[in-house]
């Protein structure tokens, strides 16, 4: 905090105006903060929707194997954590001037994405190929694929478009178009997605892990 | 390491982010093996919620770097947050009655 921004806060009244409670905070990082707020309560209904379907049927699939379901989906964890690594790198080489490098995370960053993207779908396609769809499934109570298929749905969208995100900044960033800040607030977003993993992944997969027996 | 400390003073440094990022994977595979090792399911939600509360704390504080921005920030979006998360927990008793009703059987 600096010298003046100290005087400010202290000889000014804080209903007389010109001052802001966010200071430093740019307009554009607020804004993806609100964003990245009212989607984190879109998750969380989704989220809720599905333990208060889960909590109320009485024969809730478990389909996921050990080998290779949860492991497969284990990877893809670690797929988005890393990604986030690379994103936090690529937000400090910018903001410490070196573009280069900075362009170069961000694009490690979007291989994380994709490659979680490409497991994913390959999940789905066996899904789908054992029979699972929004209306029904083999393994039990049909709503399991309407949940299944929305929440895992709507965050591959938030990857893919935060892939698709990263490579307009990637290429503003090479055309020296973009500033700081952008990168900065494209890493949020980025690092959103992958805090939203960190519930389904557990709730969804975990929780519906095959005991064996069957 | 005060030169580290300094350097990293606005986003805590890469040192930090790299420890952040262990932890991050340490739990997600002792989540895993909470399901390898079929804990009963009610201890097993608890754990499971408790562990990504922790996650998201540490990827919101570090990776969104939000404990190094301006506090008023933090008190802006995260009460917020959390109260409308926690109203929608009205819900769930409902979800019982549907479940003793026999509406899905």
């Amino acid at each position: 905090m600096s010298e003046t921004e100290t005087n400010v806060e202290t000889t000014t009244s804080l209903w007389g105006g010109g001052v802001t409670p966010y200071k430093g905070i740019s307009h554009i990082k607020l804004g993806m903060w609100l964003f990245i707020i009212s989607d984190a309560l879109t998750f969380s209904a989704l989220l809720f929707g599905y333990a208060y379907l889960r909590n109320a049927s009485p024969n809730w699939p478990d389909p996921f194997k050990f080998f290779p379901s949860i492991l497969v989906s284990t990877l893809m964890t670690f797929c988005l954590l890393t990604s986030s690594l690379t994103m936090v790198l690529a937000v400090h080489h910018s903001q410490h001037g070196d573009r280069a490098k900075a362009f170069k995370w961000i694009l490690a960053t979007m291989l994380g994405g994709m490659a979680f993207l490409v497991l994913h779908a390959n999940e789905w396609r066996e899904l789908i190929h054992h029979g699972m769809t929004t209306f029904s499934n083999p393994w039990g109570d049909s709503m399991f694929g309407a949940t299944f298929f929305t929440i895992t749905g709507l965050h591959m969208t938030h990857v893919l478009s935060g892939v698709i995100y990263l490579g307009v900044v990637a290429w503003r960033l090479e055309r020296r178009k973009t500033f700081d800040d952008e990168v900065e607030v494209a890493g949020l977003y980025w690092h959103f997605v992958d805090l939203v993993w960190m519930f389904v992944f557990p709730l969804l997969y975990l929780m519906s892990v095959d005991m064996g027996g069957n | 390491m005060t030169a580290t400390a300094e350097h990293g003073e606005s986003h805590g440094g890469m040192r930090l982010m790299y420890i952040v990022w262990v932890w991050l994977i340490v739990l997600t595979v002792a989540e895993v093996l909470l399901a390898y090792f079929q804990v009963p399911l009610t201890v097993m939600l608890l754990l499971l919620i408790g562990m990504s509360l922790i996650k998201s704390v540490l990827i919101m504080a570090y990776f969104m770097h939000l404990r190094f921005d301006r506090a008023s920030l933090t008190w802006t979006l995260i009460p917020a947050m959390v109260i409308c998360i926690l109203l929608m927990c009205i819900f769930f008793p409902d979800s019982v009655r549907l479940g003793s009703i026999g509406l899905f059987d």
